[in-house]
């Protein structure tokens, strides 16, 4: 949750970046020690670890080949990564409850957020409010809600508030239907910030001549948030939802600490999954194959990225 | 909050009873904002005053109760910065987050000069690689590299220098990407005439791109310094010895041997805050202009 990396879009300003030239003893310079490390740590690895998904891999090393093994179990026999059914379950099932919810209601919640600040005079305050929890690691996260969520109405504050009304006390992070909404809305309290903030940025550039053109017409807020603000940032939109959608199949430290994946395994998502059966279980070459899902999970982003930096290339 | 703050777009009011009505107007706005605020607020509040509590108090009432009963204690700070570790910890997030800022921002300013202002072949490709890169999540390192670095013969995971190496190494993708594209903004002639004068591209990266990036470079070491103090699941892979741990790791430890003895949670995860507060509020012009460059446009 915390500081995501900005979402990745691209400067439209590029002037000096077309390539050509001949071979220059002076890029090689600035760009070994970088290259260097982007071969050793990046791409090696991910040869390696695309490899090791096609064996046991005891101890990390290739040690027996055991063809689409790793992948047939993943896939079809362990109910903690994916068990289809109703309702579906384990690991990846989860993520995919997340990428549904918590995408779309941080970006739901980071625009209304953004378009209701511009109309106070303590807009700066109430940004920063929300924006503060991206400087705090997903661990004090994690034990700030654990302590909200403690089932314990002297203890805890959702169910100190649940019992003014004579309801709970509630175990949200021990029942497995619960915890994943519990989590999820962690999660989503995490990350608004963010999305205010970009989309704020965004909405501001929307031309005051426009929204006040459609006021005079007799449109009313409802109308100008829905047919007007959202239609005009929606390239902001496309890219906060992208940097979410990677945060969600990159989530570990929060799960971690506050669940351990469970009850049970009822919380894990892919990530957690990934260092459980590789570095908890030993099981190295399983372990790996999770990592490639992540991997392929991400393609669609990456091919997002490039597509993006492309098309702004052309344009200079 | 200077960096947050905007102009209002509406004419000020001119008389008390316009002022009243236009607020009276927004009252909808007001209320829903204002439980946003407390929304956001509370919880924090809630475990900072949980952590001046005396553990007793802690464990009869719940920390609203401070407003009847307002007894306050560092005894928490004091027993888990010495007793818990956390003291220690905090120091070894220290040794495992400096390096790791300071050798990214180096490596990847370098590269990004050369992708804006060195020309060579096929420069356009190796960027986009580099923006494919991008996405590559930490996990495909974990395994081939504890292997490589465990067989190097080096004391690299029991020493902070796989931690270093491996943030520096995935932290490259993002931190050229981005410094790339700001160095492209700077004014050619600039450049260009420096290179006339004979100025070789290292006087060029030193005195030129890198003092007029500052604001760039900010926002990079910014992030870069807070994923990694904020950092836990890299630590737990490339920091194989338990008495290097970072804060994160400890915090952790901690909630697993005192599961509901929140007195000392609340103080042993504050410490983890309090560094990033500091450097995000006294650097959030920074922050907020690096994130709205990465992204707005």
């Amino acid at each position: 949750m915390t500081a995501e990396n900005p979402p990745v879009a691209v400067s439209t300003t590029a002037t000096a970046s077309k390539g050509g030239g001949g071979f220059s003893w002076a890029a090689l310079f600035f760009l070994a020690p970088a290259a260097l490390l982007l071969l050793v740590f990046l791409l090696f690895p991910t040869v390696y670890t695309i490899a090791l998904s096609f064996n046991r891999g005891r101890a990390g090393e290739f040690t027996e080949w055991t063809g689409l093994d790793n992948w047939i179990r993943l896939f079809t026999e362990d109910p903690n990564f994916l068990r289809l059914g109703f309702p579906p379950s384990g690991a990846l099932w989860n993520n995919v409850l997340w990428l549904v919810f918590y995408v779309s209601l941080v970006v739901l919640a980071g625009l209304i957020i953004a378009v209701m600040a511009t109309r106070v005079r303590y807009e700066a305050w109430i940004k920063a409010i929300v924006f503060l929890p991206q400087a705090i690691a997903a661990t004090s996260l994690a034990v700030i809600w654990s302590f909200v969520y403690a089932p314990d109405r002297n203890t805890g504050l959702m169910n100190a508030v649940l019992g003014i009304a004579d309801i709970g006390p509630v175990a949200l992070l021990g029942n497995p239907s619960t915890v994943n909404w519990a989590l999820i809305a962690v999660g989503i309290w995490g990350s608004v910030g963010f999305a205010t903030v970009i989309l704020s940025a965004a909405i501001k550039g929307i031309s005051s001549e426009v929204l006040e053109a459609a006021r005079v017409d007799g449109a009313n807020e409802t109308q100008i948030f829905w047919r007007i603000i959202v239609p005009m940032v929606s390239l902001p939109i496309a890219v906060v939802a992208v940097t979410l959608v990677v945060n969600v199949i990159k989530l570990f430290d929060l799960i971690f600490v506050m669940t351990q994946g469970g009850p049970g395994t009822s919380s894990r998502v892919i990530a957690f999954s990934m260092y459980q059966d590789a570095f908890r279980q030993g099981q190295y070459g399983y372990g790996a194959a999770i990592a490639v899902v992540m991997v392929v999970l991400l393609l669609p982003v990456m091919i997002f990225n490039v597509r993006r930096f492309r098309a702004e290339a052309v344009q200079q | 909050m200077t960096a947050l703050q905007d102009t209002t777009v509406q004419a000020p009011p001119r008389t008390a009873s316009e002022r009243l009505a236009r607020f009276v107007g927004k009252s909808p706005v007001h209320i829903i904002l204002g439980i946003i605020a407390l929304l956001w607020l509370v919880p924090t509040i809630g475990l900072l005053i949980t952590s001046f509590r005396p553990g007793a108090d802690m464990r009869a009432t719940g920390w609203w109760n401070v407003i009847v009963e307002p007894r306050f204690t560092l005894a928490n700070y004091e027993r888990v910065l010495t007793n818990e570790g956390m003291g220690q910890a905090f120091l070894n997030s220290l040794f495992i987050t400096v390096p790791s800022t300071i050798l990214p921002l180096l490596v990847a300013s370098m590269a990004a000069f050369a992708l804006a202002w060195v020309k060579f072949p096929f420069r356009d490709t190796v960027f986009l690689t580099i923006v494919a890169m991008l996405i590559v999540p930490v996990q495909v390192g974990f395994i081939p590299l504890v292997v490589a670095m465990r067989e190097s013969g080096m004391p690299l995971l029991t020493t902070y220098a796989g931690a270093w190496l491996a943030h520096t190494a995935f932290a490259l993708p993002f931190g050229i990407f981005l410094l790339r594209n700001f160095f492209i903004t700077l004014p050619k002639d600039l450049i260009e005439a420096a290179r006339i004068d004979g100025a070789s591209n290292w006087a060029i990266f030193r005195t030129i791109v890198v003092p007029l990036s500052v604001p760039a470079i900010a926002a990079y070491g910014i992030f870069q310094f807070l994923w990694v103090w904020n950092d836990l699941l890299m630590a737990l892979i490339y920091v194989q010895r338990t008495t290097l741990q970072p804060m994160t790791y400890q915090v952790t430890t901690l909630l697993g041997t005192y599961a509901t003895e929140w007195s000392l949670l609340s103080a042993a995860a504050f410490l983890v805050m309090v560094v990033p507060l500091v450097v995000f509020i006294s650097l959030q012009r920074y922050f907020v202009q690096g994130l709205l460059a990465g992204s707005v446009k």
